[in-house]
């Protein structure tokens, strides 16, 4: 079975380039990519994620407000019982906040500069770890 | 490698050129004469100067207040105004939607009340003022001639522009609100009204620059921009109640200028060339003002990059003097600091101080077009537009600039070249000096993140709130219902409704929200 992945913009900012990148570059590796796009909210990226039965959530955020909106979006996938889901961050991200959104519930960050090769393999060994697990 | 060399759209080069490929010179008559290759006038900036443009704006409307008076008393030309997205997308301040976004990315306007403390104090007569709103743009544009008539400024002295332009927010920056067809009516109603009560005011900013950013390469960005020009004057002139004549004049294009320098230069004398034929041939302009091709331009953007920063003020540097050499208009130079932090006074003065040794000291504003009748120039010229032309025949054959973005199809072509230059990149084939050659240790600088104050937060809230209380009820109702009425019919200008809203203090989400009950919302297709 091959890894499923969401990638999702959440809050208003639409600057998608780096999104696509990793959702084609993802693609590319094999993984399952489901793209939902600009303006999702969190409870609805939630929901897709569980329906969709992916193991991991990436997140895309170049506004500046990546923390409320990470931990935002944990909140949701533990509401919606699936916090096994990992849930990944990129986009402008300053490295003083990484370790906050690691405590808003984010896996792993992904500056924006970031080597796609770097993002696919974390991302697979995300799934791989939660595979194990579970 | 082949061999083969290409600029970096992937048109192939000559080592060097000759007479032999020399356009017949009709193609590159003398500047001020159509069609335009060599500028719109015959003197250049001898003539007058471009505008130098900074963006700048956020927090609250009194914080760019202050920055504006700054950049204005540094010599700056000309307002630019950044707005946060809430405004941007339709939605007031105090929508528990947006409250993360409140105040981040620009300044964010409510109400009326807001416009006039962002202009306090600076006479609207005297600046003009560009605004990088679109989705909301006719709301935007009724605050500003709202606030200019509270400072006794007729809105036939209002000078500036608005960007307008949502076909490219569909595909590249996101700003949507409502569906294509609804939106086109609104900015055809804009387009009218400046064009009969906002003379000195350009209703439109066509913009490339989006596409760039988002990975389109630059013939790319001149074609898809001169398609959305199409498409915007297609549905003016089909109302059948305004000829081209009466509007061209206030249509203006924005781009990004990166770092390809005779590639750039090509690209807008291109641009120039093709704009003044389809205004003549495509709409049978008779006034040879309507066919001139009027640019600003932005050097910067995704040319920049964090590792090595400090290189991007060279970078910058050559990419205006490329604008400049192509006869843009105005230019916003972007600060070094900008790919990891909201650039500081000292790195935004420094970006304009870029402008003005390149406008004083280096003497390239002196004589007109001083790269007309180069070989190479003009031969890449010619390619540059051959090119052009050939992507926008490819998408008028799919049907158009709407049915491609609803389709997805101008999306997928801009994504697939972004996978490309980042293979590129990546593979070390395109070189970026201090990224992929010549890299060092050293680190990339920290990104600064920009924490909007919460309590700034707090007195937008407040004064939001007192704006409600404080406006007639009465007054909001009835203008909304009005706005509605009109909205629900095909004719009529929907302008004059809006600056009623806006002079009784209806907000911009209410607004937004009567339109989304008449004309319903955009629904993004999903490619990547």
């Amino acid at each position: 079975m091959p890894t499923r992945v969401l990638i999702a913009k959440p809050g208003l900012d639409g600057h998608d380039r780096g999104a696509k990148l990793v959702a084609r570059a993802l693609r590319d590796a094999g993984f399952e990519v489901i793209y939902l796009g600009l303006r999702q909210r969190p409870d609805a990226i939630a929901s897709v994620a569980v329906q969709e039965d992916v193991q991991v959530v990436g997140l895309s955020i170049l506004s500046g407000a990546h923390v409320p909106l990470t931990a935002k979006t944990a909140e949701a996938l533990r509401a919606a019982g699936a916090d096994d889901i990992k849930l990944v961050v990129g986009g402008t991200i300053p490295s003083k906040d990484v370790a906050r959104l690691q405590a808003a519930g984010a896996a792993a960050v992904f500056p924006t500069g970031t080597d796609l090769d770097v993002v696919v393999d974390a991302m697979r060994a995300l799934a791989q770890n939660m595979d194990s697990v579970s | 490698m082949d061999g083969t060399v290409s600029s970096e759209s992937g048109i192939p080069l000559a080592a060097g050129y000759g007479p032999d490929t020399l356009p017949p010179l009709e193609q590159i008559p003398p500047p001020g004469q159509f069609p335009f290759t060599r500028g719109n006038f015959p003197t250049g900036y001898r003539g007058r100067l471009w505008t130098f443009r900074q963006y700048s704006g956020f927090g609250t409307a009194e914080e760019s207040n202050q920055r504006y008076r700054y950049l204005l008393e540094q010599g700056g030309t000309g307002l630019s105004v950044a707005l946060d997205l809430p405004t941007q997308c339709g939605y007031d301040s105090d929508d528990p939607e947006v409250e993360e976004e409140v105040g981040r990315v620009g300044v964010a306007l409510d109400t009326l009340a807001d416009a006039e403390v962002l202009f306090d104090g600076i006479p609207l007569d005297q600046v003009s003022t560009s605004f990088t709103i679109n989705g909301t743009a006719a709301i935007l544009l009724a605050f500003y001639v709202a606030v200019g008539e509270k400072q006794g400024i007729d809105r036939s002295k209002l000078r500036g522009t608005i960007q307008n332009d949502i076909l490219k927010e569909y595909v590249a920056r996101g700003t949507w609100i409502w569906p294509p067809k609804p939106s086109l009516r609104l900015i055809a109603d804009t387009i009218e009204f400046c064009a009969t009560d906002v003379p000195k005011f350009n209703a439109i900013s066509v913009a490339g620059a989006h596409f760039r950013d988002a990975g389109a390469n630059a013939a790319q960005e001149m074609a898809f921009t001169l398609m959305d020009g199409v498409t915007y004057c297609d549905e003016v002139v089909s109302r059948g109640r305004m000829t081209i004549d009466e509007f061209a004049p206030q249509v203006s294009f924005f781009f990004y200028t990166h770092g390809d320098f005779f590639e750039e230069i090509a690209k807008y004398r291109a641009g120039r060339r093709r704009w003044a034929r389809i205004v003549k041939e495509r709409y049978g302009a008779k006034n040879e003002k309507s066919c001139m091709f009027r640019v600003g331009c932005v050097a910067g953007g995704a040319s920049l990059y964090g590792p090595q920063a400090h290189n991007n003020i060279v970078r910058v540097a050559y990419e205006a003097m490329a604008s400049v050499l192509g006869g843009v208009q105005s230019m916003f130079t972007a600060a070094w600091d900008e790919p990891f932090a909201l650039p500081t006074e000292e790195s935004t003065t420094l970006a304009l101080r870029t402008q003005q040794v390149l406008a004083y000291e280096t003497g390239v504003a002196r004589v007109v077009d001083p790269l007309g009748g180069s070989y190479y120039v003009e031969a890449l010229t010619d390619a540059m537009e051959e090119r052009v032309v050939a992507i926008m025949s490819e998408l008028e054959q799919q049907g158009g600039m709407v049915q491609a973005i609803e389709k997805g199809h101008l999306q997928r072509l801009i994504a697939d070249e972004a996978f490309r230059v980042q293979q590129a990149v990546s593979s070390g084939e395109r070189v970026v000096v201090g990224v992929n050659k010549f890299a060092t240790d050293e680190q990339s600088p920290e990104v600064e993140g920009y924490e909007p104050d919460e309590l700034a937060r707090q007195r937008q809230l407040e004064r939001l709130a007192e704006v409600k209380r404080n406006r007639s009820a009465a007054e909001v109702t009835s203008t909304l219902t009005a706005l509605s009425k009109a909205a629900a019919r095909d004719d009529g200008n929907l302008m004059p409704l809006l600056i009623d809203c806006a002079k009784a203090y209806c907000t911009v989400g209410e607004m937004v929200r009567v339109l989304k009950d008449e004309w319903g919302e955009f629904q993004q297709p999903r490619v990547f």
